[in-house]
């Protein structure tokens, strides 16, 4: 874990990052032989950005590739990326990370990940999905550590702030180390930086003032410093600022770095009200993998950005275990007080949602149909009174996993600046994957365009220099 | 009953597992590691019960504290391998009788080291103040065989008998069944491998490099678990053949007791030695930190047992040898009597726990 003594101004190649993305171009970049290096914001326990939050990567197979079952085709694959993002997709890139998923896998695992059958109460990805041995955090480790034995140099608390563009060249990159200033001139750069969501001053230009009270899923080090430095300069931008990826998460969970354990999926047996007491919209309108990304812009759109989802205990062991525990009661006016709701009107809205409640066969696992009935909005399954004490209560605020808004790149990973495409400055991750999806998200993807790219971006990056 | 807690603000050792193990439950990156974790993801609450078989299925292998996003600076402050390490010493030592005693020893390097130099100098007087008869030979010279058994057999069963009260204890308490012969069959299958800390993908664990894996661990505990093993094999072969066949020691070197001991004493001697130098370089507050040098000192003790064995072997023949053998039995005496108050009770219980683990997988 040595820190190098002397630091190589002048690399080969310098690796904006220090997530997925970053590390794979740093190796694949290293073993073409060029000298790297890697900047990386954050200090040495928090290295790894949103990469070392993961838990899969989606990925493409022909038939049963190491811990995925059955197969999985590119044409299945794209099907299912057209519906989540409305057909808002650049379909070239798209199936070029599709298709190369399947190889990612390979040189993933020969770079030390290690990946396990799906996790438990996951099964419905043990098809499409890869699960990392450990996580995102055990991956970036194997990375780093093979980073470090191939004689890569890395840095953390390594802050880029500017690349310097000449025409369609990166002349400079100013970045500070420990906070002391340095400038590298490598021969090409690769930005892996990631997106800009734990900027909220930026989310709030974009969202408007309600993104002051959005949570931050990941890393507080994504916060765009290097993406709004390029684009300032010309380079050109694909994506809208206001569409990330946003799910709804326990209201009580950390401005930023809560990770996966804040999410709650118990929505779907649930009757879910605004700061008013009021419901605002379907709760049983799918399975919850398949609404799970649409409840963060629901709760945005709330007054104050809060929701709060009522169960009572017929539905308390019907999902995953929560983070914290929830606040419970044995009334609905009781509930209402402790979380901070009017109780009376709270008790109405139960109550008009009881009435509209049906008889009729529940099944936890699949869409049962169990609809209310003369409700507005209706809850189309799982529809279930809400009577049994104790009642229980989680609020829900907006999470923010990340932004859209990013790079331009071609097939070579290759950015475009003001003067047409650059000659020494690639893009992978996060920071570009708004080239891929406009829109949507697919479980798993964000880990395929950080490899892929990753990887082309090292190698093309690599032959240039 | 929880007289050692550690920090008032996250209260007992119990406590602050089980504030640990519901992030975990809701995470759940961990599950391919070891065994620990899908008894966590069987259950939604924990009870104090629970968290003590949970604890006893860790094997301290670190993974799960490399692989979380969760580690301090962050404000979750997951360490599951510290708070499952403390729940364990907290277990052993409620758990053992008498009580007191696994305090002292679990807590403190020097209850060892002092044990066991009054072991070798009782030893010493004892050489000295009970002449052996004129007809012995070979150790019988220095120290009658009748005077051995009187003493060692006590030595070996009393401790066996306090163990054997703490297990039931623990039985009661984490709700264990009447084993079947499978679920023998398999706790015994997992502790012969060791499966817990090879890392779910067989690389080994996170004890002494850091981020990165390594098999060093479980090779050192293998030897000192196999060298042991083989120890007690040649005094129990030893003994039958003593007292089923009329053969008493001294035994040739192609004799069963001879190559059990000498090869079991060898792997015993260097798999401490090779436990030492990983303990040395592991990271103290990945384990229970209070313990650290009471263990190393255990650690060092069964070292000495199975050095001065082979010693004793070696330089049998010389004037050195009632001196040697003083210091030998010596040891031998305090670690026997120290067993079921130090860290050689885990191996005890984390069998217990393989073994109600095998029961609540349907084994
Ligand atoms: C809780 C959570 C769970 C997720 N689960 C999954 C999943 O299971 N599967 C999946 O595919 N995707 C998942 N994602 C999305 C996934 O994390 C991202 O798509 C992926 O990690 C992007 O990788 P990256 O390398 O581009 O960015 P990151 O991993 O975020 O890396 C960006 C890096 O850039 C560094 N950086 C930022 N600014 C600077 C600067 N100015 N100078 C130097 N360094 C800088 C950061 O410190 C960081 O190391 C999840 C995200 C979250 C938050
Ligand atoms: S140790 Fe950390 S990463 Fe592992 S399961 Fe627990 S919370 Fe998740
Ligand atoms: S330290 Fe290792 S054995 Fe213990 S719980 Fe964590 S992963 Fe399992």
């Amino acid at each position: 874990m040595s820190k190098p003594a002397e630091i190589n101004l002048t690399p080969d190649i310098l690796v904006v990052g220090g997530g997925n993305a970053a590390l794979t171009a740093a190796l694949c970049a290293r073993e073409a032989g060029r000298y790297v290096s890697v900047l990386e914001a954050a200090p040495k326990p928090y290295r790894g950005g949103n990469s070392r939050h993961t838990r899969n990567f989606r990925c493409m197979h022909r038939g049963p590739l190491g811990v995925l079952t059955g197969s999985y085709g590119e044409d299945e694959y794209f099907d299912d990326l057209l519906k989540v993002t409305k057909g808002d997709t650049d379909p070239a890139l798209a199936k070029l990370a599709i298709a190369a998923s399947e190889r990612a896998y390979c040189w993933m695992e020969a770079h030390g990940v290690r990946f396990q059958p799906s996790l438990s109460g996951t099964l419905s990805l043990s098809r499409t999905n890869a699960f990392f041995l450990g996580g995102g955090k055990a991956l970036v480790n194997a990375y780093y550590a093979q980073a470090e034995d191939a004689g890569i140099d890395l840095h953390y608390n390594a802050h880029v702030d500017h690349l310097s563009v000449s025409d369609t060249r990166i002349t400079e990159v100013t970045a500070r180390l420990d906070e002391v200033a340095y400038r590298f001139t490598p021969g090409a750069v690769i930005v892996a930086s990631g997106g800009f969501q734990a900027d909220t001053n930026w989310l709030a230009r974009a969202w408007g003032p309600a993104a002051k009270n959005f949570l931050i899923r990941g890393t507080p080090y994504n916060r765009g410093v290097v993406l709004k430095d390029l684009l300032d300069q010309g380079m050109e931008s694909v994506g809208d600022p206001t569409q990330c990826h946003a799910v709804a998460i326990d209201g009580r969970a950390p401005k930023f770095d809560g990770g996966i354990v804040t999410r709650l999926d118990c929505v779907p047996f649930s009757v879910v009200v605004n700061r008013d007491a009021e419901r605002f919209y379907d709760e049983g309108e799918d399975i919850w993998p398949k609404r799970y990304a649409i409840w963060g812009r629901l709760v945005a759109a709330q007054p104050d950005q809060v929701a709060y989802v009522i169960i009572d205990a017929t539905s308390r062991e019907l999902f995953m275990p929560s983070v914290f525990p929830p606040v419970e009661a044995d009334t609905i006016e009781g509930l209402g007080q402790q979380l901070g709701l009017p109780g009376a009107k709270l008790r109405q809205t139960i109550d008009a949602f009881n009435a509209a409640c049906r008889p009729g066969t529940f099944h936890a696992t699949e869409l049962d149909g169990l609809a209310t009935e003369g409700l507005t909005p209706p809850k189309t399954n799982w529809a279930r009174p809400i009577i049994e004490p104790p009642f229980y209560g989680y609020s829900l605020r907006p999470g923010v996993t990340f932004t859209y808004l990013g790079l331009k790149v071609d097939e070579t990973a290759r950015v475009t600046g003001a003067g047409g495409r650059m000659d020494n400055l690639w893009a992978a991750g996060e920071i570009m994957a708004g080239s891929i999806l406009g829109q949507g998200y697919l479980a798993g993807f964000g880990m395929t365009i950080g490899t892929v790219f990753g990887q082309i971006a090292g190698e093309e990056a690599a032959a240039h220099v | 009953m929880y007289d050692d807690t550690p920090d008032l603000a996250t209260g007992t050792p119990h406590d602050e597992a089980r504030r640990q193990l519901q992030i975990c439950n809701a995470c759940r990156y961990c599950e391919g590691y070891c065994s620990a974790f899908p008894a966590i993801t069987r259950l939604r609450a924990f009870a104090d019960g629970d968290i003590t078989q949970i604890a006893n299925l860790c094997h301290n292998c670190c993974g799960c504290y490399y692989a979380c996003q969760y580690t301090e600076p962050h404000e979750f402050a997951l360490n599951l391998p510290q708070a499952l390490a403390q729940v364990r010493t907290q277990s052993w030592q409620d758990y053992a009788w008498p009580a007191p005693l696994a305090r002292l020893f679990h807590r403190h390097a020097y209850a060892t080291v002092a044990a066991t130099l009054l072991g070798i100098a009782a030893l010493f007087l004892l050489i000295q103040a009970v002449p052996a008869p004129a007809s012995g030979t070979g150790f019988y010279a220095v120290l009658s065989h009748s005077a051995m058994i009187a003493l060692f057999a006590p030595l070996f069963l009393l401790p066996l008998a306090a163990l054997a009260l703490g297990l039931r204890r623990y039985w009661r308490d984490v709700g264990g069944a009447r084993p079947t012969l499978a679920q023998w069959r398999d706790a015994l299958a997992q502790a012969a491998q060791m499966r817990n800390l090879k890392g779910g993908h067989g690389e080994g664990c996170n004890f002494e490099e850091g981020a990165r894996f390594t098999p060093a661990r479980r090779m050192a505990h293998h030897a000192v678990m196999y060298g042991f093993l083989l120890c007690f094999a040649s005094t129990s072969t030893g003994t039958i053949l003593h007292y089923g066949f009329d053969m008493p020691a001294p035994y040739s070197l192609w004799s069963l007791p001879k190559l059990f001991g000498i090869t079991g004493g060898l792997l015993l001697t260097a798999g401490c030695v090779w436990m030492l130098a990983l303990k040395a370089r592991a990271e103290a507050h990945l384990s229970d930190p209070e313990t650290t040098a009471a263990d190393t000192a255990f650690v060092g003790l069964l070292g000495m047992v199975a050095a001065s064995g082979l010693a004793l072997y070696a330089l049998g023949q010389t004037v050195a040898m009632p001196a040697l053998l003083a210091l030998h039995l010596g040891a031998v005496a305090s670690f026997f009597l120290l067993t079921p108050y130090t860290k050689m009770a885990h191996g005890f219980f984390r069998l217990a726990a393989l073994l109600k683990d095998a029961q609540a997988r349907g084994v």
